[in-house]
């Protein structure tokens, strides 16, 4: 169950066509075209109500699109969440009845134990012998028998974060899991989550908020906006990918050297400011 | 200084808390001595001797009919029917509550159902139990489950349908079933709120449970005092209620206890 092989699809690991996402009359997301490389770091940005959590939501299996298609290795998603897609949010991402050791162990006792979910015996050490060895990679090496009421903001999301990596997901998916943490915390949090892309050969796809942040981390930045807007009916016209920028080629750059980089220039308006965002 | 703001020690609370108990018995007590200054038969407010007395009866010596000490198997046969009554409400309202929070399908069958019960007084349904289920004891606990298992089931359905999206989504990510999300996620958060509504309950579970042995019954706490009120004897009534309140009030300190010792996350664990 470890280390799920990378099926040989050639071509895209996530394939968006056509993806519309409407509630009611009210357009959120249209014709969303995108394909997304296995190893890539794609930052979301985008105005609030811009659709990047629904974007997220249809991605992880969360919500349907209305139309459209979404291929994971090359076949249909299933309509539901599944373990191929990992997720960490911005908060309610950890169990609060269950230690740091026991969060991330969860995720082995489901797939092992369908009727107790929960290890025994040998099978059990195993398990914690490889949640130990992520607790210990995300920097929680200490605090493996604390509850998430006892962890800090930071603390809380690297358990998150080592919850879904267990998993071995074919996508990790990232919605604004900084956005309530201190800069300094969330410099630590960029620093360990670039080394884990890096080290764990991660496809990532992060919503965030924060400009500098999409730009620092991700290797494309993906703008959401509205192409068109109806003064009159503004809820008509969806929201799409009006930039599309790929801004480096090399997977395994040093995480020092990406962090002191100065963020590139950021295109000229309509790319949404962070401070509309 | 604003009274929001005034914190008191642990021994100010103790004393301020004893004032108004203390002051109540001061009252009785001057209010008892005078009417036995004016009538040494007054039964209405009994002195402490008097209730002492009439305990004593009661908790050691032997009913001349049944040959048992009345107290001691009054009290057995009132937990008996409450615990009985709570036990089965509980494991219900765990049960149900679950799967109404948990199974969008179950709850769109059940919802409905459980909301109606909930709403029918349980002592308007007390003729209907004597009726269908005999005067015995079935019936008494039956009202104690029918009064307090709708209201404990859809606090728990609610508490478990309230817990975050994220935690349900993220569950289904790491790969849990429909089956493992209840066992793993919801259950263990929904047994701290259980208990709660247990204590929640623990009110009305007495009152239906006095309502039944009133009414039908020929043990309890609350038959005998139904009995003795037709002899005015406030001697035995107001001993027989105050050993209720303490009753009540050890169950709750349990309850609390219990829910602290074995959910330490849900009450703040570690600040």
């Amino acid at each position: 169950m470890n280390a799920a092989p990378a099926p040989s699809v050639p071509g895209p690991i996530l394939s968006l066509q056509n993806v519309w996402v409407e509630y009611g009359d009210k357009i959120v997301l249209e014709r969303v075209d995108l394909d997304i490389e296995a190893g890539s770091f794609v930052s979301i940005v985008g105005p609030s109500g811009a659709g990047k959590s629904s974007l997220l939501r249809i991605i992880l299996g969360q919500e349907q699109p209305t139309r459209g298609r979404i291929d994971l290795d090359g076949a249909p998603l299933a309509p539901e969440c599944g373990p191929d897609r990992g997720v960490v949010f911005q908060r309610y991402s950890v169990f609060p009845h269950l230690s740091a050791l026991d969060n991330t162990v969860f995720g082995m006792e489901c797939a092992q134990a369908p009727v107790l979910a929960r290890l025994f015996g040998s099978a059990r050490r195993a398990a914690i012998a490889e949640a130990t060895e992520m607790l210990h990679a995300v920097g929680l090496g200490d605090s493996m028998h604390l509850y998430p009421a006892q962890l800090s903001g930071g603390m809380q999301q690297r358990l998150a974060i080592a919850q879904a990596l267990i998993k071995r997901p074919r996508i990790l998916l990232l919605d604004e899991p900084f956005g309530a943490l201190d800069p300094g915390i969330r410099a630590d949090m960029h620093k360990l989550i670039r080394a884990l892309w890096r080290d764990y050969a991660l496809t990532i796809v992060m919503v965030t908020h924060d400009i500098r942040e999409a730009f620092t981390l991700g290797t494309r930045v993906l703008a959401l906006d509205k192409r068109r807007h109806d003064p009159h009916a503004p809820h008509r016209f969806g929201a799409t990918a009006v930039y599309d920028i790929a801004l480096r080629k090399d997977p395994d750059p040093d995480p020092a050297e990406v962090s002191a980089a100065v963020p590139p220039a950021i295109p000229q308006s309509p790319v949404p400011s962070q401070e509309s965002a | 200084m604003r009274w929001v703001n005034l914190h008191l020690s642990r021994g100010q609370r103790i004393l301020l808390g004893a004032a108004p108990i203390a002051l109540l018995l001061l009252v009785y007590l001057v209010m008892a001595a005078q009417r036995h200054a004016d009538n040494p038969l007054d039964r209405i407010l009994p002195l402490p001797g008097a209730m002492a007395q009439a305990m004593a009866a009661l908790m050691f010596e032997p009913d001349q009919l049944t040959g048992q000490l009345t107290f001691w198997v009054d009290t057995l046969a009132s937990l008996q029917r409450l615990g009985l009554g709570l036990g089965i409400a509980t494991i219900t309202a765990l049960v149900v509550g679950l799967v109404l929070g948990v199974l969008p399908p179950v709850r769109a069958t059940l919802g409905p159902l459980v909301t109606g019960i909930a709403v029918i007084p349980p002592i308007a349904l007390l003729p209907i139990l004597f009726i269908a289920l005999g005067l015995g004891e079935t019936a008494k606990v039956a009202l104690i489950v029918i009064g307090i298992a709708p209201v404990m089931v859809r606090d728990i359905a609610a508490h478990v349908g309230a817990l975050p999206t994220e935690q349900i989504v993220k569950a289904q990510t790491l790969g849990a079933s429909s089956w493992q999300i209840m066992i793993r996620v919801a259950l263990p958060q929904a047994l701290p709120r259980l208990i709660h509504a247990v204590r929640m309950a623990l009110g009305p579970a007495w009152v239906f449970l006095i309502s039944a042995e009133a009414i039908a019954s020929d043990v309890g706490l609350g038959y005998r005092i139904f009995l003795v009120r037709r002899y005015l004897s406030m001697d035995v009534i107001i001993p027989y209620v105050a050993w209720i309140a303490l009753l009540a009030i050890l169950m709750d300190m349990t309850l609390t206890w219990t829910s602290k010792r074995a959910f330490p996350w849900a009450h703040g664990a570690g600040h």
